[in-house]
């Protein structure tokens, strides 16, 4: 079989999740090859292989922090040894951008936000949801290396292990690559919570909490039921959550097992982010709130009366 | 400073798409893309500091995709470029790419503009697949820009798990969020202006961009487009004092706890 690349990333701690599906996705077209850089350690190299990684290609250069352009290189270099049947990124905005340019480096085709990776006659063949998810399109590359980026929850992580060969190789950047460079970076701090696009459960809440003190309450929640925390745009624009748990059209796409709407009005923007969710709940005062038209299940009522009742509930059916 | 601003007519987003029997998506009765009018408004904010800026807005698209230039301009700017040619028709955000910066190459501009995404197809490709074509900087999903007078560009950009600040020298390319600034309304004493301001239309021979390059020619190919089944309709109770044990109930049933 041939190679499929695999843009794992910087490693600094265990693989995450995104990556394991994507090398359960890889395993479908060919031999996946784990593309990395940073600290690639025996627990990595296990966990890769386990996954079903045959080869872990560790570049060996900082630059990849340094440079977002790096990849780029880093991956067109491996492309024109192997001639990969295909080059798997996630759809994040870092995963999108590397496939934008390296479709452009390598004169091949790229495909985002796939649902669905599934082998075909003519090479992957690849599954999106369009038009706020409204509509399902299937779709391939032709000529050229198909570059895919992957949204997250595409596929369940699945063992399938393998005793992956390791190769290394250095990474020499040409002018054009450094012309765009990191400065400095802030690191946030973990919440401790699950990541919003990994998810299963996502609590999220918007202008009816009516401050940042009340999100308190989108958080208990959130922590009763193992859940992520995620925002409207109003209640971000606010200044009560930060951006980065923002739903949406310019925030993040989820598609949990359960998203539970609290003081959410269900904006045409707001639903683009999250109306692929498996089950979704409102808790709504307004009966004619659009989030309803979505919802599941939906509670008429104000929020400060059953969300709390709700916890009380959550706990004393869990005791 | 020479301002490019790449701006996308769009399909109504509220509205219910349509597709043509080979699977494009008909574009009549579109808009400016939300989005890029974020872009616009960076332009605007630098021509309004910056003595000496031009601001040109650039689209590809079909003979009605001139109402979004005519729309970017009434906010502002001073001219417009509208690449149309019956070639162009089919084409993905990488034969888009091929074709802006061919006019980008044309228009040499300092600093070019993008919106963090277009609201239809919404891939972020086409910013960074500008950037590789011109072997420029791109800096993307900026929240923040700010350009000093030895030409450099920074922004700020919020990844997941870090605030990241990236630089570049001009001339480059930059995407913008709807976190950077509220775009203004046009005035209508703008919407008067922009009826006057030039608006040049280039075909695919005037750019020497090759035929074969783009529209159906594309890289990727539609198989299929299936409307999705519609969500079942929900249960929606009151609350009535009992809201919060209701949904515990539902949430049980449905095994969540
Ligand atoms: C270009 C663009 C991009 C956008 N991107 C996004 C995006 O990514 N994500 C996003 O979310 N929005 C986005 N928006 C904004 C979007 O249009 C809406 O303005 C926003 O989603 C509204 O947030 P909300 O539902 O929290 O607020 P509102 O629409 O004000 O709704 C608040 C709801 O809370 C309810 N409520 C109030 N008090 C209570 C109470 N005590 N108990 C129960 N319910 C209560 C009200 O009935 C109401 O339905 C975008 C807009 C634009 C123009």
């Amino acid at each position: 079989m041939s190679d499929v690349l695999v843009l794992v990333g910087h490693l600094a701690g265990p693989v995450g999740k995104a990556g394991l599906e994507l090398l359960t996705l890889a395993r479908r077209l060919g031999d996946p090859v784990a593309v990395c850089a940073g600290t690639v350690d025996e627990r990595a190299v296990e966990t890769l292989g386990r996954y079903g990684a045959r080869r872990i290609h560790v570049i060996e250069s900082d630059d990849v922090r340094e440079y977002p352009v790096a990849w780029v290189r880093a991956l067109a270099d491996l492309a024109a040894g192997t001639r990969p049947v295909a080059v798997l990124t996630e759809s994040t905005p870092d995963g999108r951008e590397t496939a934008a340019r390296l479709s452009i480096r390598l004169d091949g085709g790229v495909l985002t936000d796939a649902v669905d990776v599934q082998p075909g006659p003519d090479g992957p063949v690849i599954t999106q949801w369009a038009f706020a998810a409204g509509y399902t399109v299937t779709s391939r590359v032709v000529g050229g290396i198909p570059i895919i980026a992957v949204k997250s929850n595409a596929a369940v992580p699945e063992e399938a292990p393998a005793t992956p060969m390791v190769t290394r190789s250095p990474l020499v950047l040409d002018e054009a690559d450094r012309r765009t460079r990191v400065v400095s970076r802030e690191p946030r701090e973990s919440t401790g919570r699950p990541q919003l696009t990994e998810a299963d459960i996502v609590v999220s809440g918007g202008r009816g909490l009516g401050g940042a003190e009340q999100f308190e309450l989108i958080e208990r929640l959130a922590d009763a039921l193992g859940a992520a925390v995620g925002a409207s745009r109003a209640a971000v624009d606010a200044g009560w959550y930060a951006h980065t748990h923002q739903v949406g059209q310019t925030g993040v796409t989820v598609s949990p097992q359960l998203y539970i709407a609290v003081g959410i009005s269900g904006a045409i923007q707001h639903r683009a982010g999250m109306q692929t969710s498996k089950t979704i709940v409102a808790v709504n005062k307004d009966a004619e709130a659009p989030i309803f038209e979505l919802a599941d299940y939906g509670v008429v009522g104000d929020l400060f009366e059953v969300v709390p009742q709700l916890l009380d509930e959550v706990t004393r059916r869990r005791a | 400073m020479n301002i490019v601003v790449c701006v996308k007519y769009v399909p109504d987003l509220a509205a219910q798409p349509r597709f043509t029997a080979d699977h494009r998506v008909d574009r009549a009765g579109g808009q400016l893309s939300e989005l890029d009018e974020y872009a616009v408004e960076q332009a605007l904010r630098v021509a309004d500091t910056v003595p000496g800026t031009h601001v040109t807005h650039l689209t590809v698209g079909p003979p009605p995709a001139a109402e979004a230039l005519r729309r970017a301009l009434a906010m502002g700017g001073d001219a417009a470029v509208h690449v149309s040619d019956a070639g162009i028709a089919g084409s993905d955000a990488p034969a888009t790419a091929l074709i802006l910066a061919a006019a980008l190459r044309r228009l040499t501009p300092d600093l070019v503009l993008c919106a963090m995404a277009s609201t239809d197809g919404g891939t972020s490709l086409v910013p960074a697949m500008l950037a590789e074509h011109l072997e420029w900087p791109q800096l993307t999903f900026a929240a923040e820009m700010t350009l000093d007078q030895g030409g450099t560009v920074q922004i700020r950009r919020e990844a997941t798990g870090e605030v990241r600040h990236l630089a570049a020298e001009l001339p480059a390319v930059v995407s913008v969020t709807d976190r950077i600034g509220d775009p203004r309304y046009p005035s209508f004493k703008g919407i008067m202006a922009a009826k006057k301001k030039p608006l040049d239309t280039w075909t695919l021979a005037d750019l020497g961009v090759p035929a074969d390059r783009v529209g159906p020619a594309a890289r990727t190919v539609v198989d299929g487009i299936t409307a999705r089944p519609p969500r079942a309709a929900g249960t929606i109770v009151p609350a009535e004092g009992e809201g919060g044990r209701r949904l515990a109930d539902f949430l049980s049933t449905q095994k969540f706890i």
